[in-house]
């Protein structure tokens, strides 16, 4: 069918409607039969038909068991922009001819299937490159953020062994930079992990004596994932320049919503994420300094693609859409910037206004907007959040929210643990609409309040008794 | 240089832009592209190069290419609505 046949303007098709809203799940944007005749949605796509049989045992006491139906036909609205972003329409466009017609493999060099692939795949690398102001030729694709930042660590580490053996990190980095900072411990590696102050930031001071002459590498993140802060880039990068240390950043939280330039703030290797700027999930990239040049003994060996560094076919349908999202996040940053720190500033407000007691977590000044981490005091976070199932939202990353621990970011803010428990993390990104934001705070104050209405804690604060100086009897 | 854009021909592609965003079924990329296509055209509202009107007018025209596919895919594979859309969508139904 050719494309116009299937883009009729929905005004022909009014004659037929009645039919049409009788078999499609949401009649009013089919704007054409053979649409309604294909639609699917996820709901159906992940259906089974296998059914879970539970039988009453002895100790069901006259419970009656039944199978939880999911009536609601609506989906909760997404705040949980940290954990991933959903892909851009405008990326899915460009990804979507390498997945069907362009399936050439970028490395052949012999037909022109390899060579239109690679030119898509050339291009992308020229506009992650423009994105942070690097040259094309210093990007290395990866599948995502957890390798690149593997790849830089265990990397240099390994590659200047021996000569150095010293590795500089901070105690909020994201679970793969500690844990590739901890399999270097059992190499023989020294780490040293940068306290925070209170706000989150790192000091330059216990940066310049935490250097010693054997350091090989500094890694801090550009902006964290729990509580939004930006790290001095700038100043970390002259410093580790002038000590000739090199100096990588995990920008997967960075790249696309604040301006990021590895010349200006002479970093040496830096690691882009594709879901986490509205590209596609499996894909990422690694800059890697030409001059002067950084090496790294790869990961990953075989038939040398990527200079070397990372063998393997690049994605380069992946590929092509990370780098439309870069492309996108150049012409776009201002605009979504401006709206994310105006809906931030809503959501804020409009929390802090009707509820007491809610404390931002992270700099105020010093953080990206879009990352907002919320601790209401007297409040357990779980229950909020399972009360707030309207909402997707998380308590802090999505590699720990499976454990009721709180959050060793938090932790290492010097957060009380109450106060860590009692965390939400709310993502404000480019498609969060002013209706969400005010669905949200209208939910959020309603829940705090039912919540802080059962606590006994809140009833003895409004008394005036101060929780702190309370001995708590112990259990025996 | 190209003949200069009529008044006629940047408000058809306003036109047209803003009634495809409209059809995503999706919520948030519905949203996102009517709103988009709003600011995008206000903030070009003064623009007096020739040159710069038609370089504009050749982004606009792919965008509205794009909208056109990426509105049918989200049709193909959406439609769950969210909680906050039942009121949502007399505000849409302008267009």
């Amino acid at each position: 069918m050719s494309f116009t046949r299937l883009l009729q303007p929905a005004r022909s098709l009014r004659s037929m409607q009645p039919a049409l809203l009788a078999r499609s799940a949401v009649p009013r944007f089919v704007v054409s039969p053979a649409v309604s005749a294909f639609h699917t949605s996820a709901k159906r796509l992940q259906a089974q038909s296998a059914q879970t049989v539970i039988t009453p045992s002895s100790e069901s006491l006259g419970f009656s068991v039944s199978e939880v139906k999911d009536i609601q036909n609506t989906r909760p609205i997404y705040m949980d922009m940290q954990a991933t972003s959903p892909t851009d329409p405008r990326v899915l466009d460009a990804m979507l001819p390498y997945m069907t017609e362009l399936y050439g493999n970028p490395h052949s060099r012999t037909h022109s299937y390899g060579w239109e692939t690679e030119k898509g795949v050339d291009q992308a690398r020229e506009d992650i490159a423009k994105l942070i102001g690097a040259d094309a030729k210093e990007i290395v694709f990866t599948s995502g953020a957890t390798e690149s930042n593997n790849l830089s660590i265990k990397g240099v580490a390994r590659f200047y062994k021996g000569k150095k053996n010293h590795i500089i990190t901070t105690q909020t980095e994201h679970k793969c930079v500690l844990d590739s900072c901890r399999v270097l411990t059992d190499e023989g590696f020294e780490v040293t992990y940068l306290p925070v102050g209170k706000n989150g930031l790192i000091s330059m001071d216990d940066l310049k004596a935490a250097i010693r002459p054997d350091t090989a590498l500094v890694s801090i993140m550009a902006v964290n994932n729990e509580i939004g802060v930006i790290q001095p880039l700038e100043e970390i990068g002259k410093l580790c320049r002038s000590k000739k240390i090199f100096f990588h950043t995990d920008a997967a939280q960075a790249i696309g919503k604040i301006p990021i330039d590895v010349t200006k703030m002479n970093i040496d290797l830096l690691s882009i994420s594709g879901h986490k700027i509205y590209g596609p999930k499996g894909v990422g990239a690694l800059y890697v300094r030409r001059r002067p040049r950084v090496r790294l003994v790869p990961l990953l060996t075989g038939g040398g693609q990527e200079r070397g560094l990372r063998s393997g076919t690049v994605a380069a349908p992946l590929a092509v859409g990370l780098g439309e999202a870069c492309r996108i996040a150049i012409e776009e940053m201002d605009y979504d910037h401006d709206r994310v720190k105006r809906l931030s500033e809503r959501l804020i407000n409009g929390i802090q206004s009707k509820v007491s007691h809610v404390y931002r977590n992270g700099d105020e000044i010093q953080s990206y907007p879009g990352c907002v981490n919320l601790s209401f005091a007297y409040v357990e976070g779980e229950s909020l959040l399972m009360a707030l199932k309207d909402i997707a939202l998380s308590s802090g990353s999505a590699c720990t929210s499976a454990s009721l621990e709180p959050s060793y970011v938090l932790r290492a803010l010097g957060a009380e643990d109450d106060m860590a428990h009692s965390s939400i993390r709310f993502g404000i990104g480019r498609f969060t609409t002013e209706e969400e934001i005010d669905f949200v705070v209208s939910r959020v104050v309603a829940h705090v309040d039912k919540l802080r209405e059962m606590s006994p804690l809140w009833e003895m604060v409004q008394e005036g008794i101060d929780i702190s100086k309370i001995e708590w009897a112990q259990h025996a | 240089m190209a003949t200069p854009a009529s008044r006629s021909q940047v408000l058809a592609l306003y036109r047209s832009l803003l009634h495809h965003s409209s059809k995503f079924a999706a919520y948030n990329f519905r949203d996102y592209a009517v709103r988009r296509t709003r600011d995008a055209f206000h903030a070009a509202k003064g623009e007096q190069d020739p040159a710069k009107i038609q370089s504009l007018i050749a982004h606009g025209e792919k965008q509205l290419e794009i909208v056109k596919r990426q509105s049918l895919i989200s049709q193909l594979y959406g439609g769950e609505k969210l909680v906050v859309e039942t009121k949502h969508q007399k505000i849409l139904r302008r267009h």
